[in-house]
């Protein structure tokens, strides 16, 4: 019999050689095949890599919520205080759910219910491990939204999930997630859904969590820049196996594994190549509005505006990129489409010196060839019923610029010049990962030959390596083309590294603008200095600049 | 130059297939019950479309005087058999049969009855029971049941697959303007469908049935009126979520018009829905037909039909075959329908497809 000696104490959690498989016979996939780690009492645990790698497959099953018996383990113990969570009975495992071991998810809003009062869903934890009474209950979820530093709390305890914004979803999630003082607490990529600002305050808010209630914490996350910070020791993950694992330094300043190397040198960085310096200016606003009216009553009267772009004066240049940053709601993509005429505005905005905010019909669609968009979401921004040469070739076919021949060659180029195989254009989005469709995406984009193009968020649905590889295509193209770019995103870093000109964007007004270093390195404006600093180093700024 | 592979050309009857309708075929012949369905109705359906050659009064095919003759295709005159009158001739008279045959021979139909021809040679009193001639019996007027079948299935089914198509084309286009376009368009069209479908559409048949004869089109065109309707939310509700999507505000970027936009982009999912929905429809269809018959105030008297053998059924409770045969026929029918249905269904259930 083994005894633990008291020099080297169990860990709280320690997971042995865990192998998690979906479906038998020959349609069994292996998600997770057989990865070992340990969580200490109080310490963070990371577990980086990129979706699909199998780490939010791997904290699912520690409480046993995958879909069994779909999801089975062929291998694999996982001894939480030395009992095999695998082999417990239900019942013992339902002791350990929230109570001893409470998760957080991703998206706040799909995880809490939409039709239950918060103080209902925190204090439903509280009756099933606590038994506790209602007013018993009622101060506890006081006590946990002041925690969280949720504010008047008192005041919104009836209030439904949808009436607070995505940071005080998130910190209500926590709430309901510390309720039981769990050891161990699980975030599963819990800053993905929201801004840069918001992230900094959740990741500062989990920190001094962890400190005042000395629990465990176990990060997953596919952002290295939250993991190096956050994390005492980290775990690379990579198709279901652990590549590498060891101290955050250690890991971060000195990698052994290829992948995490790659992974590493993968983080969109440099910077947009120097422009031409003579290049003609392309696209113009000047005051631009968008205003969408708020009407009430019986005739519709139009009592006030909704000011989503509000007096935008900007310019592209040829061969320029102009990023657009700012939290979500600050108008940045109504203005990109309100650029290419998706969008209907008011001001001046003129394209290659000819006024296009009132043209119409078959004018407009003439200049359509000349400015295109690419989107977000690689899944919905593809028909999923046409082929790819289809999708690819439709502008094409629109514009009446090719018989079918020349097109199926048109399209098999700009396939190419995206770094897709031209054979790709008969099968279906489907069939794609999400950087191939985001590849599809700009192939549509290309094919027209336009001169300037918006780019709403291409990189945010992306793993951080994907994400590199398209802001490379992209500078790439730029410069073949002498392409003119306005490129919208929240993440900072890549605006960074692709833009010459950044405005930031704040309420549907321009807050800064400017080249892009100095606005970067040196912003004037003190929203911007908390964008950048919440963005940069993770931190979270105390007065009430940012929304929370 | 890059080389370009072909395109993946399999085709079926010209048509191309895409990798998804071979998934979907797949699917659909996975569903067993479906499947079986489909070829039983499919026969079925087949023969009755030929019901003038499966039962008719008249001989397919007959040879007189070295020279071949199809009656059921061109009338004949009785004097070219060599008869008394210059009427066409029925060929069910034992003087004409004895005529022709004297010089030739005939081919008769499995069932030599058409579906209003009385048998005047009962050995009973009509409605007579099934026996080896009248495989079904025979109704109160002593026409074959069997052959009145024949011909009624068809009329059912005919106007039920023109019914559920017609109306699915005007459905699907005005459910489709209405979900794209939104707004006024949709707001107005969602209250004139609110009052249109409260309309009493049986009244507005018998006030029909008294002013004009009541035929195969004038019946189709009221249903018609009032059937669309059917298919206008779940096309409405396909466009008013896909019109939102990122592909259709990439299409509009390039310039694509509406009218492309509708067709190409928002249809084909709006399709999965119609065609899902369609085999109930048609389930439906059949049997309007069947029911306004039933009542009396469909086809003109005399038409073979289902509903006319249902209410001959009724009003000869002491012939019992009518009535069975009757029942019988739309409930395996219908249940053929319905498994046809279910296995298209999950041929389009997009979860089955994208596995």
């Amino acid at each position: 019999m083994r005894v633990d000696q008291p020099c080297a104490p169990r860990p709280l959690l320690d997971v042995r050689d865990l192998a998690v498989s979906f479906g038998r016979g020959d349609h069994e996939v292996k998600a997770v095949r057989g990865v070992s780690f340990h969580v200490d009492a109080g310490e963070t645990l990371a577990i980086v890599g990129e979706s699909g790698s199998g780490k939010s497959v791997s904290v699912l099953s520690l409480l046993r919520l995958l879909p069994h018996p779909m999801a089975w383990h062929p291998s694999g113990q996982i001894l939480f205080k030395g009992q095999n969570l695998l082999e417990a009975p239900e019942d013992r495992l339902r002791q350990v759910r929230g109570n001893d071991i409470a998760m957080i998810f991703q998206e706040p809003l799909s995880s809490l219910n939409p039709l239950h009062s918060i103080e209902k869903q925190i204090s439903e934890v509280l009756f099933v491990h606590k038994k506790l009474s209602r007013d018993g209950a009622r101060s506890r979820v006081l006590d946990l939204l002041d925690l969280v530093g949720l504010s008047e709390a008192k005041a919104r305890l009836s209030s439904l999930p949808h009436e607070f914004s995505g940071g005080q979803q998130q910190r209500i999630m926590i709430a309901m997630a510390l309720a039981n003082e769990p050891d161990i607490l699980i975030a599963d990529e819990p800053t993905t859904a929201v801004d840069v600002t918001i992230q900094a305050q959740i990741l500062k808010l989990l920190t001094e969590l962890q400190e005042r209630l000395g629990m465990a914490l176990i990060l997953i996350t596919h952002d290295l820049g939250i993991a190096r910070r956050m994390a005492k020791r980290v775990c690379v993950m990579s198709h279901g196996k652990i590549v590498e694992q060891g101290a955050a330094a250690q890991v971060f300043d000195h990698p052994q594994d290829s992948y995490t190397q790659h992974l590493l040198a993968a983080e969109p960085k440099g910077l947009p190549e120097p422009p031409p310096t003579d290049s003609k200016i392309l696209v113009e606003t000047k005051d631009l509005r968008i205003w969408y009216p708020i009407r009430r009553g019986v005739i519709r009267r139009t009592v006030g505006h909704v000011k989503a772009v509000d007096g935008v004066t900007l310019t592209v240049r040829e061969g320029h990129t102009v990023g657009v940053v700012g939290e979500s709601g600050s108008g940045k993509s109504t203005l990109g489409r309100a650029l290419i005429r998706l969008e209907a505005s008011r001001g001046a905005l003129r394209f290659d010196g000819q006024e296009i905010g009132a043209l119409k019909g078959n004018d407009l669609r003439v200049l359509r060839c000349q400015m295109q968009i690419v989107f977000q979401d690689p899944f919905g921004s593809l028909s999923p019923r046409m082929s790819v040469g289809e999708i690819v070739g439709e502008g094409l076919k629109i514009h009446g610029m090719s018989n079918e021949e020349e097109r199926h060659e048109q399209v098999g180029a700009a396939l190419t010049e995206v770094g897709l195989e031209p054979g790709t254009m008969h099968r279906y989005p489907h069939e794609f990962s999400g950087g191939q469709r985001q590849r599809i995406s700009i192939a549509r984009a290309l094919v027209l030959r336009p001169r300037f193009i918006v780019l709403d968020e291409p990189t945010s649905a992306l793993d951080m390596s994907v994400q590199a590889q398209i802001v490379e295509l992209l500078r790439g193209l730029q410069k073949r083309h002498n392409l003119a770019y306005l490129f919208i995103s929240h993440d900072l870093k890549v605006v960074g590294a692709m833009a010459h000109d950044v405005v930031v964007l704040r309420g549907g007004k321009v807050i800064e603008q400017g080249p892009a270093r100095s606005v970067i390195d040196n912003p004037k404006d003190p929203y911007t200095q908390a964008l950048m600093s919440a963005a940069f180093e993770l931190k979270a700024v105390e007065s009430g600049i940012v929304a929370s | 130059m890059v080389s370009l592979p072909a395109p993946i050309a399999s085709r079926v009857l010209g048509m191309r297939v895409t990798p998804i309708g071979q998934r979907r075929w797949a699917n659909f012949k996975a569903n067993r019950r479906g499947f079986w369905s489909l070829w039983v109705f499919l026969a079925v359906f087949a023969v009755t479309l030929c019901a003038e050659f499966v039962a008719n009064e008249k001989p397919i095919i007959l040879r007189y005087d070295d020279a071949f003759y199809m009656p059921i295709l061109t009338s004949y005159a009785e004097t070219t058999f060599g008869g008394e009158f210059a009427t066409e001739a029925d060929y069910r008279d034992p003087y004409v049969v004895q005529l022709i045959e004297a010089n030739g021979w005939m081919i008769w139909p499995i069932i030599p009855y058409g579906n209003t021809t009385v048998a005047w040679d009962l050995p009973v009193p009509s409605p007579s029971p099934p026996d080896s001639l009248h495989w079904l019996g025979t109704d109160d007027q002593a026409r074959d049941v069997v052959a009145r079948l024949i011909y009624g299935f068809r009329i059912s089914v005919v106007f039920g697959f023109v019914l559920t198509l017609v109306s699915a084309v005007i459905g699907v286009g005005a459910g489709a303007v209405q979900g794209y376009f939104g707004g006024w368009v949709d707001l107005l069209a969602q209250r004139f469908i609110e009052v249109w479908s409260s309309l009493p559409i049986l009244y507005l048949l018998i006030i029909l049935a008294s002013i004009v004869e009541p035929n195969f089109w004038w019946l189709l065109g009221l249903m018609l009126l009032f059937s669309w309707m059917g298919f206008v939310g779940v096309v409405r509700a396909e466009f008013l979520k896909v019109r939102n999507f990122e592909y259709v505000r990439a299409a509009r970027a390039l310039g694509a018009s509406d009218a492309t936009i509708m067709f190409r982009h928002i249809l084909p999912n709006a399709v999965v829905a119609t065609i899902t929905f369609m085999p109930f429809t048609l389930a439906g269809s059949v049997t309007v037909l069947t029911s306004l018959d039933f009542l009396g105030i469909g086809l003109p008297p005399g038409s073979a039909s289902l509903g006319d053998l249902l209410a001959q059924g009724k009003a000869n409770l002491q012939a019992p075959w009518l009535g069975l045969t009757g029942f019988f026929v739309i409930a395996i029918m219908l249940s053929l329908l319905t498994f046809i249905g279910e296995a298209v269904r999950d041929a389009f259930d997009p979860r089955k497809t994208f596995v």
